[in-house]
């Protein structure tokens, strides 16, 4: 393993639902420790694209891979079970958080390194409490995630993923579900992971955030990849007239 | 009138001790065996294997179709003729179990789609298998959308233990027909099992308040 060589590559993937070709041969890198973030309009497929990062989705082609393994090549005989070798190395943080509403919030972050990863119960639960307590919920461990608020729903889903010790993390439009007071206390714990070296791909709308926190942007547009380059670069000075329209749109609205 | 207050009295003991024998450990048993044959049914019915949800569609929907005093007679009564004779009490069970079944099947499959797709998205993300995932966090989740239509089946159940008085199972109903048929006080033996039925149900009804109160929690929102 060369030190340039990325964390994850993808290669050309393809994806269809129906007659609808959602991503027409995507390819992208992130590297060690770099933050990479998916930006593009509703339908470019973005989201898409990240999950079939975590298994989620299965290209009908293309390849998915980490260096260092594993990597997979999608064609249409790859089943879900194939696809789920990608979840060793990459964990999922949802747009609607998706907490276990039926366990505590101790129980929901420890479930997957407890049941899954089978590591000692000791260790498990040391490691929860100290993130809970980094991301300022450490009172909440013994409440249901119906009690907590949609900020702190958000977090617990960030330490659940985080409980994995993946090598990336992977946000689906992490604050695009919640009231607008709620955003900046997400945003603060992703930047702060972003700061200890986390390798993340972030899909978002929240271009400030985006070139705050991100090293590269990869803009997205009707499943292509149409413009990628250094944050502040893609942000501040698009190349394509798509990125242009993209961004003036968004910081502009009417 | 003091004759029959003081036959109500006597035969209240026999009752309950019918209902005790008879009747409440068929509906139990009936009805766990009857959930997890409901669970696999369920799980077929949901399968992509055409097969098994074929097999799975064709059984709830001949048990939904046919009376459950058909599907008694046919077990009891019918099955002998082709060599196979089972005794009042298994054959009561096996009847019992398949109705709830073919019921409780819809209801926990409706239950299971109930829970949002996220759920198992989550599951799957934290390295869950599928089997795991369905055990471990959607069917408790299901269990608390399936509580209330459960309980329904659950209480029509007891009170269609007293159809195995047709095929000779001593349960509470048999009880007072036989008691009734010796006295001749038709009335008041089957008030009396109707009242014992009411009860029963009574309390099954508030512990189904308390169970779904305690269950509020499993709900994704």
């Amino acid at each position: 393993m060369s030190p340039t060589s990325p964390l994850l590559f993808v290669e050309n993937i393809h994806k269809s639902f129906g007659a609808n070709e959602v991503l027409r041969g995507i390819s992208f890198s992130v590297g060690s420790g770099e933050v990479v973030a998916l930006i593009g309009p509703s339908g470019s497929g973005k989201t898409t694209a990240l999950r079939c990062l975590n298994g989620l989705e299965r290209p009908d082609q293309g390849t998915v891979g980490f260096t260092g393994g594993p990597e997979v090549t999608f064609g249409t005989k790859t089943t879900a079970k194939q696809a789920t070798v990608l979840r060793q190395r990459s964990a999922m943080v949802f747009q609607g958080h998706h907490l276990f509403p039926h366990l505590t919030v101790l129980q929901n972050i420890t479930i997957g390194p407890l049941e899954v990863q089978q590591r000692p119960k000791d260790e498990v639960i040391n490691e929860a409490q100290a993130l809970l307590n980094r991301v300022g919920l450490a009172e909440k461990a013994n409440e249901y995630p119906s009690s907590l608020s949609g900020g702190q729903q958000q977090r617990v889903g960030i330490v659940r993923a985080l409980m994995l010790k993946p090598d990336l993390l992977l946000f689906d439009e992490p604050t695009s579900a919640l009231d607008p007071e709620l955003v900046g206390e997400v945003l603060r714990v992703i930047k702060e992971l972003a700061a200890e070296g986390w390798s993340m791909v972030l899909v978002t709308h929240e271009l400030a955030f985006a070139r705050d926190v991100a090293d590269r942007v990869v803009f997205m547009d009707q499943g292509v990849v149409v413009e990628e380059g250094p944050a502040a670069q893609v942000l501040t000075e698009p190349r394509q007239e798509r990125t242009r329209n993209f961004i003036q749109r968004l910081l502009n609205p009417f | 009138m003091d004759s029959i207050g003081q036959l109500a009295l006597d035969s209240l003991w026999p009752l309950l001790r019918g209902a005790l024998i008879g009747t409440i450990p068929l509906t139990l048993l009936s009805f766990t065996l009857g959930m997890v044959l409901a669970l696999i049914i369920a799980l077929m019915r949901m399968s992509s294997n055409a097969v098994l949800s074929g097999i799975a569609r064709a059984f709830i929907s001949a048990v939904r179709g046919t009376p459950l005093l058909v599907q008694l007679f046919v077990i009891f009564y019918g099955l002998p003729s082709l060599g196979a004779t089972i005794d009042p009490w298994p054959s009561a069970i096996i009847a019992f179990s398949i109705n709830v079944a073919g019921y409780a099947a819809e209801i926990i499959r409706a239950a299971i789609l109930s829970v949002p797709r996220g759920q198992w998205e989550a599951g799957y993300t934290i390295g869950m298998s599928h089997t795991r995932t369905l055990f471990r966090l959607i069917l408790p989740q299901a269990l608390r959308v399936a509580t209330p239509p459960l309980s329904n089946t659950f209480i029509s159940l007891v009170k269609d233990t007293s159809l195995a008085s047709l095929i000779l199972v001593t349960e509470m109903f048999r009880k007072a027909q036989e008691i009734a048929a010796s006295t001749l006080q038709f009335m008041v033996l089957y008030m009396e099992a109707a009242v014992i039925y009411w009860v029963i149900c009574l309390l099954l009804s508030m512990y189904q308040n308390r169970l779904e109160g305690r269950l509020e929690k499993y709900v994704a929102h």
